[in-house]
């Protein structure tokens, strides 16, 4: 084997780097020592983020198993700028019982071996490579998941979460081997050319979207979002909602362009269904939702069908609008989940209602909070905005007017639920147990600011998007 | 940096500037010096685009474009035609007028306030329809927290029905811009180079309809005008004057500017639709009004009359209409925010708005009340104030039309004169003459200083509007010219 190979995969030996870093620290460091943990998985993530920004090599490799791109790396840094705010945003919530401090430094490698998985998700060019890469980010977070393990929800919640991705796997490994036997070979770039919308093929495609679907949280594969979101710790509710569905998205996008291009009208019909759907339920259900973290469950299922329109984009611009859109979602979604560990850390709460005068007793974080649901929202001036329309745009391209306007119809129905936790932070009155002021530290404090620095200013400068645009 | 810039760039100093602010004396000191600064920038703008007219026939002047999003050719464009100089100029004068009705705000307030005034100017001076529809939207967004959190009565209701029936409608303007700006096969979002008439007529079927119809709810456009009285009865009272005075009005400048500016065929088709739907609003609202009692609802219903007016007579596509629907617009922004200025100072005093439990307040505040009788005056359309001169032009306009649908629907439209003068002197008659209903009232002082200052302001633009119409009407009447010119050609 030619060892330059090794070469092209800079990004995934970096990340491999910190993480044998840090889980020899967990094992061999003193209990005093410690006390760094945090600290230099942090700075060593971080260090990690930025190096992906500036090193990176593009390429095959491992004989066309593994595909690096300019726009695999752009999506890899994404994922590593939304890991490095949930590391940030988690340590205040591990330090805060002694049986969680123990155990601190899995919670760091458990993340980072998921993230790994994620990377070969999305340099995958071949199924099998796919489906393994695919296994190592479902897994470990189902242990996350239950990190709580003796809170009955989150044992509850990592069951769930195992059970279905064992179902969903199951699912895309039976439509894999329909696809298998239908063209013999599981390599992308072979597969391309011999993809026909004969029965077989398209059977093995539905059932392997499916898969897929479950991971992306699509309606009707949606059912275990809400509880899976609400049980968990919050730092793993908010990478689930984040990077899980981001990757998720990524690998459908390159699959369906790369792979199944030929058939783009079955899928594009496909889609059509199931985006309206996912936007329809997800806007639904969440305006009922009592529990916040069950309610961002809800906004980030129909956050995902609007996703689904920038992949039916087909076009380069649809996959920058699409990538465009999962960067500025993280930044959203990030800022509002940061609010929400701020708040249950000191209340224990994650009702709506604990939200009730937030602004009286906690300003900057109702104001962040605000600032991130207008985001999501799609309310200009803030990142949301811009990336929705590009979205919109996207689809639009292709002259399906119905379409945008249905998800346009839509977002309308979203703003409603989001001004509801609006109204709640700035009209209402606190209830009998107000929230008392928060102190957050100051991990959580960067990684808030720099939230929304990023939702303040991401839509304004361009040549972010611009820049993805030429990868 | 262009003039035009500056417009948008003042209010977000003042709002920076508003962060570090601590007592209410630094408050008030920026949000004045920053509203004067505004006005000023007005009065400069008019001058200049005075001079500038005579020297150049462009249709726009003082343009500036920025490459923003490269990929899809959108730019920060700008520029003015006398349209919106006369529409950037009402605006000023709100926000300055506004300022001083809400003295007592607190500084949250007035930061919102702010971002509403970027949206609003912004949506003035651009000619991107994206860098217009972003604006569009920063200026209602401020609304719901301003009217949710500082309004009065049923505020929560209020705030959010407004702000969710005006998204609706930006939901059917966003499809209608991409549907512009795909279908043109011009792929750009300015609007003087999409004026070239180049949209597919299947296409302009039914993005005319979407993008009036998105304006159109702003505009309070029957029937989705519902959100209108209850936002207005519950904002507190500048932020009832910018909604009626100014919002209200980029409703009506949007259609004329992206509906019919773009699609003047569809506008010539499909104009008998939505004539009718005016038509309503006209008729309706000044009916709806008759049987209010409460002051700010009155007021809201009046608008909506008078705002359908507005849409109607852009609807007659003729040069005489439409210069008279520039006119209303001006002439309702600036009546109808002295109207909510003076509900608000009336208010702040008797702690009540119920037209039945007030009386023989011109002998406790008699400015207040002569100002009163003014507004009402302007409103039912008494030459030498701007609500004859703006309603007399419409009428003519809309009679111009030799057709028996046209002349019918005019007729109509004609009659909600007289119905506002009904509800109008009603109210005036019962709250400002007769005998005093509560004798609580008897010891309420008139209005303070700075009530006086916006309440005169206002009053000052009324009546040059009123004494002096064909400096305005020949600013609008120029340029209306290019869309004249398409109209003719059909």
């Amino acid at each position: 084997m030619d060892l330059s190979n090794f070469l092209k995969i800079q990004q995934e030996a970096g990340l491999i780097a910190v993480f044998l870093i840090l889980i020899i620290y967990d094992i061999f460091g003193s209990e005093r020592s410690k006390q760094w943990f945090r600290l230099t998985a942090c700075i060593l993530f971080g260090l990690h983020t930025v190096a992906g920004f500036f090193f990176s090599s593009v390429g095959e490799a491992f004989g066309g198993m593994y595909v690096s791109s300019g726009m695999t790396v752009m999506m890899k840094n994404i994922l590593n700028v939304g890991t490095c705010f949930v590391l940030m945003q988690s340590g205040q919530w591990l330090k805060s019982e002694p049986a969680l401090r123990q155990r601190e430094g899995e919670f760091y490698t458990l993340t980072l071996i998921t993230l790994l998985g994620m990377y070969m998700m999305i340099s995958a060019a071949n199924f099998m490579m796919l489906y393994i890469s695919i296994e190592t980010a479902a897994l470990p977070v189902a242990c996350l998941a239950a990190y709580n393990k003796y809170k009955e929800n989150s044992a509850e919640a990592g069951a769930k979460f195992i059970l279905i991705s064992a179902l969903s796997s199951g699912v895309m490994m039976f439509g894999l081997s329909y696809l298998y036997g239908a063209m013999g070979t599981l390599y992308f770039s072979d597969m391309s050319a011999l993809v026909s919308s004969n029965p077989m093929t398209l059977f093995g495609f539905v059932f392997f979207f499916a898969g897929l679907a479950f991971k992306i949280s699509l309606v009707p594969f949606h059912l275990w979002t809400a509880d899976v979101y609400e049980g968990a710790p919050t730092g793993v509710t908010a990478y689930l909602s984040v990077v899980s569905k981001g990757a998720a998205c990524f690998v459908l996008m390159f699959t369906l362009y790369h792979v199944f291009g030929n058939i783009e009208t079955v899928w594009y019909q496909m889609l059509w269904g199931l985006s309206v759907v996912t936007i329809i339920i997800g806007n639904l259900f969440a305006i009922r939702q009592k529990d916040i973290k069950r309610f961002f469950a809800f906004s980030s299922i129909s956050q995902a069908g609007y996703i689904m329109l920038g992949i039916m984009g087909g076009t380069d611009q649809g996959v920058t609008a699409t990538v465009y859109y999962v960067l500025v979602y993280l930044f959203s979604n990030l800022a509002a989940f940061g609010v929400i560990t701020s708040v249950e850390n000191q209340s224990g709460r994650t009702d709506i209602a604990a939200y009730n005068g937030l602004y009286k007793s906690n300003p900057k974080l109702a104001f962040i909070m605000m600032l991130a649901v207008f985001s999501l929202a799609g309310i200009p001036p803030f990142a949301g905005f811009v990336s929705k329309f590009f979205i919109f745009a996207a689809a639009a391209a292709k002259g399906d007017y119905l379409l945008v306007f249905i998800a346009l119809a839509n977002t309308v129905v979203s703003l409603y639920y989001y001004l509801l936790i609006v109204r709640a932070m700035f009209i209402n009155q606190a209830d009998e147990q107000p929230v008392g002021t928060i102190r957050t530290d100051n991990y959580n404090k960067i990684s808030l600011a720099l939230c929304t620095a990023a939702i303040l200013l991401v839509g304004i400068a361009s040549n972010i998007y611009g820049y993805i645009n030429e990868l | 940096m262009n003039i035009l810039s500056l417009f948008v760039a003042v209010p977000v100093l003042m709002l920076l500037s508003l962060f570090i602010c601590r007592s209410m004396k630094q408050i008030r000191a920026v949000m004045v010096s920053g509203a004067s600064v505004l006005m000023v920038l007005a009065a400069v703008l008019a001058a200049m685009f005075v001079s500038e007219r005579a020297a150049s026939d462009s249709e726009m002047l003082f343009t500036d474009s920025i490459v923003w999003y490269e990929s899809m050719n959108i730019h920060y464009a700008v520029g003015v035609d006398g349209i919106s100089v006369l529409m950037i100029a009402l605006s000023a004068i709100i926000v300055f007028t506004g300022v001083f009705s809400s003295w007592n705000m607190p500084r949250e307030y007035f930061m919102w306030y702010c971002l509403l005034s970027v949206g609003v100017f912004g949506f003035f001076i651009s000619l991107d329809l994206f860098s217009m529809f972003l604006f569009y939207e920063v200026a209602l967004i401020p609304m719901y927290l301003l009217i949710g959190v500082w309004g009065t009565g049923r505020k929560e209701y209020s705030a959010m029905k407004l702000t969710l029936m005006l998204m609706a409608g930006s939901a059917f303007l966003l499809t209608a811009i991409l549907g512009i700006y795909f279908t043109s096969g011009h792929a750009s979002m300015n609007i003087i180079e999409l004026a070239g008439r180049t949209i597919p007529m299947a296409h302009q079927y039914w993005i005319f309809p979407m993008a009036f119809l998105g304006f159109g709810v702003l505009g309070a456009l029957f029937p989705f005008h519902t959100w209108s009285p209850d936002g207005h009865a519950s904002a507190p009272t500048a932020v009832s004057m910018l909604h009626a005075g100014v919002l209200m009005k980029l409703g009506g400048y949007g259609c004329f500017r992206v509906a019919i500016y773009l699609m003047p065929e569809a506008a010539h088709d499909l104009s008998w639709i939505f004539l009718i739907l005016t038509g309503i609003s006209v008729v309706y609202g000044a009916f709806g009004a008759v049987v209010q009692t409460d002051l700010k609802y009155i007021n809201a219903y009046s608008s909506v009359s008078h705002c359908g007016l507005v849409l109607f007579a852009i609807l007659m596509l003729n040069r005489t209409a439409m210069t008279g629907a520039i006119l209303q617009m001006l002439s309702h922004g600036l009546m109808t925010a002295l109207f909510f200025a003076l509900i608000g100072l009336i208010y702040g005093r008797t702690h009540t708005r119920d037209i039945r439990e007030m009386g023989g307040l011109m002998k406790i505040m008699p400015f207040a009340s002569v100002c009163y009788v003014i507004a009402g005056l302007a409103s039912l359309g008494l030459p030498g104030l701007s609500g004859f001169v703006a309603e007399m032009t419409v009428f003519i306009g809309s009679f111009e039309h030799a057709d028996l649908f046209h002349r019918v629907l005019t007729i109509a439209a004609t009659c909600s004169i007289v119905i506002t003068a009904v509800y109008i002197l009603r109210t005036v008659g019962k709250i400002l003459y007769g005998p005093v209903v509560n004798e609580h009232h008897l010891s309420l002082p008139d209005a303070s200083w700075y009530e006086k200052i916006s309440v005169v302001v206002l009053i000052a633009g009324i009546v040059f509007i009123g004494v002096l119409p064909s400096t305005v009407s020949e600013i609008v009447s120029n340029s209306l010219a290019p869309i004249i010119k398409y109209l003719s050609l059909l």
